[in-house]
């Protein structure tokens, strides 16, 4: 018992003392997410609203499929992305293995179905109620998918955080594709389940605490930002 | 001698509307149909309203008319379709174009300001123009002080009125309102009745569907009776009030449940 309470003193003097080595974690954990949640949202919300607004074959198919990819497993899109990028991969020669790069890649690819597959839901929602509007204005198809995309905003922002959400905590694909190198690709999560296995508890502790923090902070900005969007009646 | 105005007025405008014409227009969903055979000509200017009993499919007749929907039979001719090009011009210098106010007014999810400044967007309206067009519009609908309100926080009356200004502003060939002021105060129906004056004067062909009796004595050049999908009496205002010409459209002015 003395042992716990000696690492959260630890920790906690870790977290106030600014800790080099600790928040240089934390910033490539919130670079490495951040950037794939732009990526994906960038991917995703266009697929969402394509899927929303075209109507060709296959098209339920898609919807289904990402729905279905929402729940991928994060080990199995770093082993899919760990193949493509090994040196004997296809993209083996960008040498991109173990770099923040490849956890980003391992990140976007986790979550863009999700994206995705939530996007489509927020806008399909919306198109049922413009859809004879946008006709009888006769707006092109472009016109109708950004017109779409900014009548979802408050549904899509909390979409990107649900995103950002799941990536910012998995453990699993970055694990696989960025090898948890110290000051390379050591991130929150792989940083915690090393060094839980290790028996090093602050250092874990002290990433928890942050960890935690971090995903309260996006729950509070969904909770209000859809407060405010039902406000104004944006919802 | 204003009527003679008027009449000029309108004939210089009137001009780019054909008369449209519908011919055994038949409209079946999921195997029902709707719309039994509709064979009638609006013209090209002046008043129409449409008249009807609750699920007549007033509505729907205002849907073909602009190509929401597509008859499943039959034909819709004239009025805007020799254009070439998208239907969608502002102002006098492009195609014609026809413009539905909904029945349930359809707002964006943006201010009032926002919704007016999207349409004209859409029309290619320089940017410098919108911001004193908009203006036009929500002084139009006497919602000068509700410019920055959400449009869906506006009262239902307000959003009519909101959607009429919306439309008018990009000046269409032909306005077809579907119960423009089912839900409105008489202050605002005298309002949006002067809108749709003010339109008329300027040539643009009128349709609309309405359940107020006075309104179509009122405001109608002619009159058009839907029951059960099927026009059953298309005459001028003066005629039909005469004569409806059946015992259906006798029994919905009267407000009485039709004997079988
Ligand atoms: N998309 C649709 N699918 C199936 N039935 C429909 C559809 N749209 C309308 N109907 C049916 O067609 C009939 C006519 O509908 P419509 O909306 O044109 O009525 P209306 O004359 O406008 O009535 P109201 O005065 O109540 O507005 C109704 O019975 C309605 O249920
Ligand atoms: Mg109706």
């Amino acid at each position: 018992m003395g042992d716990f309470a000696q690492a959260f003193q630890i920790a906690f003097n870790l977290l106030w003392s600014m800790d080099l080595e600790l928040y240089s974690i934390v910033y490539l954990s919130l670079k490495v997410s951040i950037s794939a949640v732009l990526i994906s949202c960038a991917i995703g919300f266009v697929i969402g609203a394509a899927l929303t607004v075209f109507r060709f074959p296959g098209r339920r198919f898609l919807l289904i499929l990402f729905n279905a990819l929402m729940g991928l497993p994060p080990v199995v899109v770093g082993l899919m992305v760990y193949m493509v990028l090994s040196r004997a991969g296809p993209l083996g020669v960008l040498g991109l293995l173990y770099t923040p790069t490849a956890m980003i890649v391992a990140q976007t690819v986790l979550i863009t179905p999700l994206v995705a597959a939530l996007s489509a839901q927020v806008l399909q929602e919306l198109h049922l109620e413009y859809d004879e509007f946008f006709r009888s204005l006769q707006l092109s198809a472009r016109e109708k998918l950004m017109a779409l995309l900014w009548e979802g905003r408050f549904g899509l922002v909390t979409v990107g955080l649900a995103g950002f959400g799941r990536a910012i905590s998995e453990v699993g694909a970055v694990m696989i594709v960025g090898g948890n190198i110290n000051h390379m690709t050591r991130i929150m999560t792989t940083a915690i389940a090393l060094e839980t296995s290790k028996g090093t508890l602050a250092l874990a502790l002290a990433l928890g605490i942050i960890l935690i923090v971090i995903s309260l902070l996006v729950n509070t900005s969904v909770a209000l930002i859809r407060a405010k969007a039902r406000e104004a009646i944006y919802a | 001698m204003l009527e003679q105005t008027n009449r000029t007025v309108k004939s210089t405008f009137a001009r780019r509307c054909k008369p449209l014409q519908f011919e055994d227009v038949v409209l079946e969903i999921n195997g029902i149909t709707l719309i039994h055979q509709i064979n009638c000509t609006l013209e090209a200017s002046g008043k129409t309203v449409v008249l009807g009993p609750n699920g007549a499919g007033k509505s729907l007749f205002l849907r073909l008319m602009t190509g929401l929907m597509e008859p499943t039979n039959g034909s819709i001719t004239g009025g805007l379709e020799e254009q070439e090009g998208a239907l969608t011009s502002y102002q006098d210098n492009g195609a014609p174009c026809m413009s539905l106010v909904f029945q349930n007014p359809i707002m964006l999810r943006r201010t009032a300001y926002e919704n007016i400044a999207f349409v004209l967007r859409h029309h290619r309206v320089p940017k410098l123009e919108i911001a004193g067009k908009v203006a036009a519009a929500l002084s139009i609908a006497r919602l000068e002080t509700r410019a920055q309100v959400p449009a869906r926080r506006l009262s239902g009356g307000e959003q009519q009125r909101l959607a009429l200004a919306r439309t008018l502003i990009i000046n269409p060939h032909a306005l077809l309102l579907d119960e423009p002021t089912a839900s409105l105060d008489p202050l605002s129906t005298s309002i949006v009745e002067d809108m749709i004056e003010q339109a008329d004067g300027m040539g643009t062909k009128i349709v609309f569907v309405t359940h107020d009796i006075k309104q179509a004595k009122r405001m109608a050049d002619d009159i058009l009776f839907i029951h059960e999908g099927r026009v059953l009496a298309h005459k001028s205002k003066r005629d039909f009030f005469k004569d409806p010409g059946s015992k259906q459209a006798q029994a919905y002015l009267d407000g009485r449940v039709l004997e079988k």
